[in-house]
């Protein structure tokens, strides 16, 4: 459990309590007609099975094999999604940032929790919490180094905070030795922090040792 | 609140970033339920997205810290629900209703769920831009008591129009029920040094997204 988030889950007296709290609240809405619960169950269903990272990394790994989709992707980055995902993220405006040797991006919401939903699905908690919120915008590689991620001394480090209703999608630099991989084969290197600028692509060791586990 | 316990960038001691292998997409059930209440209480139109946050924002800070990010959620829609006439106090503490529900001119249904649509915030131009890339501009120092987007860390400071967004909902207005008043979004990106001085690293270089009545010619 993350100890950044201590109030989530050590108190089994919250716990009941909000429990308790939400199943009313629940109730009064649907007991109101405000509600349905059929579909707030599809909501959930929404959220952990149907969006998550895996529709970035398809998107991060077509773009990285198919140079007029990566144009495409940093031109408009919500047409080009909407090309790839299996439903139509229509209204959220994406856009999509180009790690390079010299520059590497990272997102952050300073002021609440903005998150690219379509392409990386709901935030995980340290995203939300205030050591990240605080912390990005004015000691980033302290935070990469939270991550064990350093990067090689000169490059730039562009911090975006997303305090409108744009969200931003950061698109890694493809590991060395993978000429010739398969689209399929380079989304399974792309981990969720890679897409948010605190992690890196897995190398094709890294993912080799990782499939074997 | 604008100058509130949520506008956390560059606040010190705050600790190191935790993350969780593996993390579910949701720790308890009642997570999952808020976030679908939220959705759906969100479809009816009642409020605007920009009011939500303003609730969440106007919790006290010390409910603010202590509270997980679902509590607080749940926090700001109980607040919220009651506010709108919604649900009563009383049926609150009752944990069911004890009168039938207003009419509502939109709900979320299970098509609606099965659907999965992202709300828009894109609007027409009420005229033309302002700025264009490469301008410099300053940020106002702006400290209202009402919602805004534009981070403390980021107010007085004199910055570059990387892009333009086009015209957005504004927040501002929006938030406390003045109309969606479309404003022109620009990427404003500042230096590192210009933010946090000159002990700041010179690699790093900061940019928010700025609606133009935040922004000055420089």
């Amino acid at each position: 459990m993350p100890a950044n988030d201590p109030h989530t889950h050590d108190h089994g007296s919250e716990l009941s309590e909000m429990q308790l709290r939400v199943k009313a609240l629940e109730t009064i809405l649907t007991e109101k007609g405000y509600v349905e619960p059929a579909a707030l169950d599809q909501i959930i269903e929404n959220v952990e099975t149907r969006i998550g990272p895996h529709i970035g990394a398809r998107v991060v790994a077509r773009a990285w094999v198919d140079p007029e989709f990566k144009r495409r992707l940093l031109t408009d980055a919500t047409e080009a999604v909407n090309s790839v995902a299996e439903f139509d993220p229509v209204g959220a405006h994406l856009i999509a940032v180009e790690n390079t040797p010299q520059t590497h991006n990272v997102v952050v919401c300073t002021l609440c929790s903005c998150y690219p939903w379509p392409v990386l699905g709901l935030p995980p908690v340290w995203y939300k919490s205030a050591p990240y919120r605080s912390r990005t915008v004015i000691d980033p590689k302290g935070v990469l180094a939270d991550f064990g991620v350093s990067l090689p001394p000169g490059t730039d480090i562009r911090i975006w905070d997303s305090t409108a209703e744009t969200r931003f999608l950061v698109v890694p630099i493809r590991p060395d030795g993978t000429e010739g991989w398969s689209e399929e084969a380079l989304a399974a290197l792309v981990t969720r922090d890679s897409m948010v600028g605190t992690g890196l692509p897995k190398s094709p060791e890294e993912n080799k040792a990782g499939a074997a586990r | 609140m604008t100058n509130s316990i949520h506008d956390m960038g560059g606040t010190h001691g705050f600790g190191p970033v935790e993350s969780e292998p593996n993390e579910p997409v949701f720790h308890e059930d009642w997570e999952g339920r808020v976030y679908a209440l939220q959705r759906a209480m969100g479809a009816t139109g009642l409020w605007t997205i920009d009011g939500g946050r303003a609730s969440l924002e106007n919790l006290p800070p010390l409910a603010y810290l202590a509270s997980s990010y679902y509590r607080r959620w749940f926090l700001g829609l109980e607040r919220r629900v009651v506010a709108h006439g919604l649900v009563g106090e009383d049926e609150l503490a009752a944990g069911r209703a004890l009168r039938p529900g207003m009419r509502l001119n939109r709900k979320m249904t299970l098509d609606d769920a099965k659907a999965m649509s992202f709300a828009n915030f894109d609007r027409p131009s009420p005229g033309p831009a302002r700025f264009k890339p490469g301008d410099p501009v300053r940020t106002k120092n702006l400290h209202p008591a009402t919602h805004t987007r534009l981070p403390r860390y980021a107010r007085g400071k004199l910055g570059t129009i990387e892009a333009v967004r086009g015209c957005h909902v504004f927040p501002d207005t929006a938030a406390v029920g003045a109309g969606e008043n479309p404003q022109w979004l620009y990427n404003v990106v500042f230096t590192g040094r210009e933010l946090w001085g000159e002990e700041a690293d010179p690699a790093i270089k900061v940019s928010i997204e700025a609606f133009e009545p935040y922004l000055v010619p420089a």
